[in-house]
């Protein structure tokens, strides 16, 4: 288990950590579709959730998941329109993306309980990488004010999801 | 002849209007996922106003069941307290958010 988790984090740290190196710091169009993208399949993975679990507190989660990212893209999406930026799609997002459909098809597989763990302990490796990533990359290397402001809006918010997710993952052990 | 039981009525009316001629409306701050200030003092009779500046939803919820507000992202939620007592709350969304209410009579 620790291995999978493990390398889910490495699979975010490590791509803004490949794009640092190579000097290629993501352009602002480029940030907000990361960002944006990184939200989308955190709802994706909670509609799964949604559709598979039987358990109250994980199905509450969910929602909250739902509810938050939702809120948080749209955001993004009235900002990028009022800037006039076109997200810009890159490997990094590319990246995400596919990681999360072999993510999904693994979780497919699996009913319960444990389901439920596997969902939560994914939940707090992605909300750990998601941070660890805007912290390090994405809101450093913003250049429009109101665009690092919501990605530190968003740090906030899913630095809370990531205490959440850990507070159930304790509670499904 | 006025029945007995009007008195008190009419006294738990005045006394209402003393209470609410003096009822304040205290404001507790949600931004970044924090209540602020983490312990509130009130009075019996006061509003709490919670004035939420996130952009995401959040909840005031009672651990002992007393109450649970919603707050919707950029607006506020409001309550009136009816008794005295510490209350702590949380946010159900977020339930890393926690505070206090101190109700004095």
């Amino acid at each position: 288990m620790f291995v999978r988790l493990s390398a889910a984090v490495a699979a975010v740290s490590m791509l803004c950590g490949a794009a640092l190196a190579q000097g290629a710091k993501p352009t602002d169009p480029q940030i907000a579709h990361i960002a944006y993208t990184a939200g989308v399949i955190d709802i994706e993975a909670a509609k799964q959730a949604l559709h598979k679990t039987k358990n109250k507190e994980v199905r509450s989660f969910a929602e909250d998941m739902v509810r938050d990212h939702e809120a948080v893209n749209k955001q993004a999406l009235a900002l990028v329109k009022k800037l006039n930026v076109t997200p810009e799609d890159n490997a990094t997002s590319k990246t995400l993306t596919k990681n999360a459909a072999d993510k999904r098809a693994e979780l497919a597989k699996l009913n319960g309980a444990a389901f439920d763990k596997a969902y939560v302990e994914n939940e707090v490796a992605y909300h750990k990488a998601v941070d660890s990533a805007l912290e390090t990359t994405l809101i450093p290397s913003s250049n429009n004010a109101e665009l690092k402001n919501l990605l530190q809006t968003g740090l906030k918010i899913f630095q809370g999801h990531e205490l959440h997710a850990e507070h159930i993952a304790a509670s499904l052990r | 002849m006025m029945p007995r039981r009007i008195l008190p009525i009419a006294t738990a009316l005045l006394l209402g209007t003393f209470v609410s001629a003096h009822a304040a409306t205290i404001q507790i701050s949600v931004e970044n996922m924090v209540f602020a200030p983490a312990e509130t003092t009130a009075k019996v009779g006061d509003s709490i106003e919670w004035i939420n500046k996130d952009i995401v939803a959040h909840t005031a919820t009672a651990r002992n069941g007393d109450f649970d507000v919603t707050i919707p992202p950029k607006k506020a939620g409001t309550l009136i307290l009816k008794k005295a007592g510490t209350v702590d709350y949380y946010c159900r969304f977020h339930p890393n958010m926690k505070a206090a209410l101190i109700v004095t009579p």
